[in-house]
């Protein structure tokens, strides 16, 4: 009962955060806001905020759209106005949402884009989408971030320092342009830490998920939990206590041994501790999720938390360097690491949770996250000796998730961990 | 000299481009390496790398651009999903079946994600090996962007001066410099005297020469291109009632060379491509007489071609395209990329909307590397060459 309030509470939190950022944007306008889209991975929130701009994010109202079944019609309407059916479904849905009028996933009008912040970690696509936004936009102002690949496996100071100072040369300078603002790094170094600070309770929540059972899942309960810092909230003192409240749910539920939260209630038995590579599908999300909780799998790790940084890994926005701090969190995050370190880091997972396979989520759209995956299932295996599983969908378009040839799979993938097992 | 033994001569020059292109094993870079201990190949893939570097320290800059429909992909597809283009299939096809064992090292030049992500696959299927990813810049500004491609340069040239044990000096790179400005002459002379007598120039050479110079030592290629100017003219070729077109969206995963003849026999002239970019990303000469870096990298911040890879700062790319077709004269315009290439094909409907607003014909169609039915694209190219000649529009 006790645990119910706790997890409503965190739950209800996040949601009014949600309206009311939502609300923000759809009165901004009239308020006088300016308004900045840019990107998830590596996003420069607490700079935009500093300039009091709102920060909009495609991806977030493509999953958003995509989760309340609205995308199909997008992607139809894009793809009838010229776009191939071969591209990412996340720009289609963003088209075709602005096509229909530009109503995001709230209902409420979304502002059109005073400015477009191409901070552009970890994918190609992002350049082509705000190239393509640009033109509907009217020739809407782009600044380009530039963030260098982690080819080798690791950040070198030319890349930190290409970054800082496109950052404090470029993107500053437009800000302050586009606010009538001066740049006040005080505040800076103030939204800073607290983004530090709740940096560590959601670490401190993916890592609660070493305990067996879990209290957590680490993807469909993990993406509620990123949904904050990933987004336009990292900051401020609303993300602060969010995390801090959903710190304390967590722990209360280790303290009464409760598995992870589900649609259906609380997870009575853990049979199966998965990690998972890749986003999960948007369109089908409860279906998804129903299939691995239906048959006891939690997930423990998952690589698609990751896509805003890998705070886990010990990187905190560091209050004492601001503008490199923001630099290396560009470059951190995980679509932007090499395959090579990606499968480190997974090979890593498997083992400080204990799992009992990876799973991979190849969706059809990202080339970021799926060009390479079958190699980094089969090293997977090798090195683990651990079965690993395969299954395609994507992200937004519901073409794509075929429900019942998945949870074949996936029932196969279950009956293969349990075989494991009984050699062992 | 007789109108035959120019075209023999002709005959003799493509058929050794021919062989080039069919050379999927690189046996041309393994015979190069035999004739000297020291030498040393890096391989590069699309779409541009800087070969003066390479080449200034001592190696052959050898660029892998997959394996055509010359390739039977026995491993290869077991490396990527169904939604992924063909390119990355054929060229771990080729590392997983030892084909580019003769490579001393790779350079993968950022480009789109499944490139970017092969370099880590490289790392790892061929280990051991320098593979490196080259993240050519995004932003052009000379102290930021510049000034990072400028440690990118320096890092090549230490690692590749590194395997040849030659050091890349100022006079060095110069003097690879200067070779390779003549290559770009030379190419500039074929594309300049395809534009003016297309029927002199058949898409299927001009391709096959361009293809030779990356796997051919600068200097011989640059002589192969010279030779082949020389004699076309004087090869009795005539012209045919064809429309000229340009191309757009073939600068990674290439057309199989059938796909060209294609589209010639159904009507079609092409007056300019963006096949084989790398040859030609920065068409003019870079300074021969200042610092050598500072000439590749304003070479390439300030004077590269715009591609659907390279991020469009002037947002000019439409009016650009459709100046282009104005200054070759094109009839219409081809908008063909490979299946699921993610640059080009999200690049396509922003060149759409200039040549619909300009009044300029074009049509579009998807390809891979190894396609082998052309039936469909040789009716819609050549409806597309009837539609222009009859009415001048599509
Ligand atoms: S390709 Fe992947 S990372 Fe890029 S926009 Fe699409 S879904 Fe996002
Ligand atoms: S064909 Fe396109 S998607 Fe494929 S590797 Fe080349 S640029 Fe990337």
């Amino acid at each position: 009962m006790t645990t119910q309030v706790i997890k409503d509470q965190s739950q209800e939190r996040q949601k009014q955060m949600l309206a009311d950022y939502f609300d923000s944007l759809a009165h901004a306008k009239e308020n006088g806001r300016k308004v900045v889209y840019t990107f998830v991975p590596g996003n420069l929130t607490e700079l935009i905020a500093n300039f009091d701009l709102l920060p909009v994010l495609p991806e977030i109202n493509a999953l958003q759209n995509g989760m309340r079944g609205r995308t199909g019609d997008f992607i139809h309407a894009a793809e009838k106005s010229g776009h191939s059916e071969d591209v990412c479904t996340y720009v289609k849905a963003d088209i075709g949402m602005l096509k229909a009028g530009n109503l995001g996933p709230t209902g409420q009008p979304l502002p059109k884009p005073d400015m477009l912040l191409l901070s552009y970690t970890g994918c190609f696509t992002f350049l082509k989408w705000f190239e393509l936004l640009r033109k509907e936009y009217a020739d809407c102002p782009v600044v380009m971030l530039h963030v260098p690949y982690q080819g080798d496996g690791h950040v070198t100071p030319q890349m930190r320092k290409y970054v800082a100072d496109q950052i404090r040369d470029k993107v500053i300078p437009a800000l302050e342009t586009l606010s009538g603002r001066k740049f006040d790094p005080d505040k800076l170094k103030r939204d800073l830490k607290r983004s530090s600070a709740a940096e560590d309770d959601l670490v401190w929540v993916l890592e609660s998920a070493r305990h067996k059972p879990s209290p957590i899942d680490a993807y469909f309960g993990g993406v509620y939990y990123i949904g904050p810092i990933f987004t336009a909230f990292r900051g401020t003192q609303d993300a602060v206590d969010y995390y801090q409240l959903l710190r304390g749910e967590i722990e209360e539920r280790i303290r009464l041994g409760l598995g992870p939260v589900t649609p259906e209630g609380n997870l009575s038995e853990e049979k199966y501790r998965i990690v998972t590579e890749g986003p999960p599908n948007w369109t089908s999300f409860r279906e998804f999720w129903r299939m691995f909780y239906s048959e006891g799998a939690v997930v423990v790790a998952s690589t698609y938390t990751k896509v805003g940084g890998l705070y886990d890994r010990g990187f905190r926005h560091d209050p004492a360097n601001p503008i490199e701090t923001l630099a290396d969190y560009c470059m951190g995050c995980y679509t932007n690491l090499s395959l090579p370190e990606r499968i480190n880091l997974i090979e890593s997972y498997m083992n400080e949770y204990q799992a009992d396979g990876l799973l991979i989520n190849s969706v059809k759209s990202c080339n970021s996250f799926s060009a390479g995956q079958l190699l980094i299932l089969r090293e997977i295996e090798k090195r683990t000796g651990k079965p690993g599983g395969f299954i395609e969908s994507d992200l937004v378009d519901p073409r794509y998730f075929s429900a019942a040839n998945i949870k074949n799979r996936l029932e196969s993938y279950f009956q293969m961990i349990e075989a494991r097992r009984g050699r062992a | 000299m007789t109108t035959a033994t120019e075209q023999s001569k002709v005959d003799a020059l493509v058929s050794r481009a021919q062989a080039l292109y069919e050379d999927v094993s690189f046996e041309s870079v393994r015979r190069w390496k035999g004739q000297a201990e020291c030498r040393k190949a890096i391989g590069f893939l699309p779409i541009y790398a800087p070969r003066e570097v390479i080449h200034a320290a001592g190696a052959l800059p050898v660029g892998i651009l997959g394996g055509g429909d010359q390739l039977e992909i026995v491993r290869g597809d077991s490396f990527f999903q169904s939604y992924i283009c063909h390119l990355p299939r054929s060229v771990v096809e080729m590392a997983v079946s030892g084909r580019l064992d003769t490579m001393d090292g790779f350079l993968f030049p950022s480009i789109c994600d499944v490139i970017r992500n092969l370099s880590g696959m490289f790392q790892m299927l061929l280990a051991g090996k320098y593979v490196h990813y080259l993240d050519l810049p995004q932003n052009f500004d000379s102290e930021l962007g510049g000034e990072f491609y400028r440690t990118e340069l320096h890092a090549i040239a230490d690692a590749v001066g590194a395997l040849t044990g030659t050091r890349v000096t100022d006079a060095r790179l110069h003097g690879s410099i200067a070779l390779y400005n003549q290559n770009r002459r030379a190419i500039h002379d074929l594309l300049q005297l395809r534009r003016e007598q297309p029927w002199l120039v058949p898409t299927t050479e001009y391709y096959l020469l361009l293809r030779a110079g990356y796997l051919l030592p600068v200097d011989q290629h640059t002589a192969l291109i010279d030779e082949y100017l020389q004699a076309v003219p004087h090869a009795g070729r005539r012209p045919l009632d064809n429309i000229r077109v340009l191309i757009r969206g073939a600068f990674c995963e290439q057309p199989p060379l059938a796909l060209l003849r294609t589209l010639e026999r159904a009507g079609c002239y092409v007056v300019d491509d963006d096949f084989v970019l790398g040859s030609r990303f920065i068409p003019g000469p870079l300074d021969e007489t200042g610092d050598p870096w500072t000439a590749l990298v304003e070479g390439f911040t300030r004077h590269s071609v715009s591609t659907a890879s390279k991020y469009d700062e002037a947002n000019t790319k439409g009016e650009d395209l459709v100046s282009l077709v104005r200054e070759v004269r094109a009839d219409g315009v081809l908008l063909m990329a490979p299946s699921f290439c993610d640059p080009a094909l999200l690049d396509q409907p922003m060149l759409q909307s200039a040549l619909d607003k300009a009044g300029i014909p074009f049509t579009s169609f998807k390809y891979s590397e190894d396609t082998g039915q052309f039936q469909v694209i040789r009716e819609q190219a050549g409806t597309f060459a009837d539609a222009i000649k009859l009415w001048g529009k599509a």
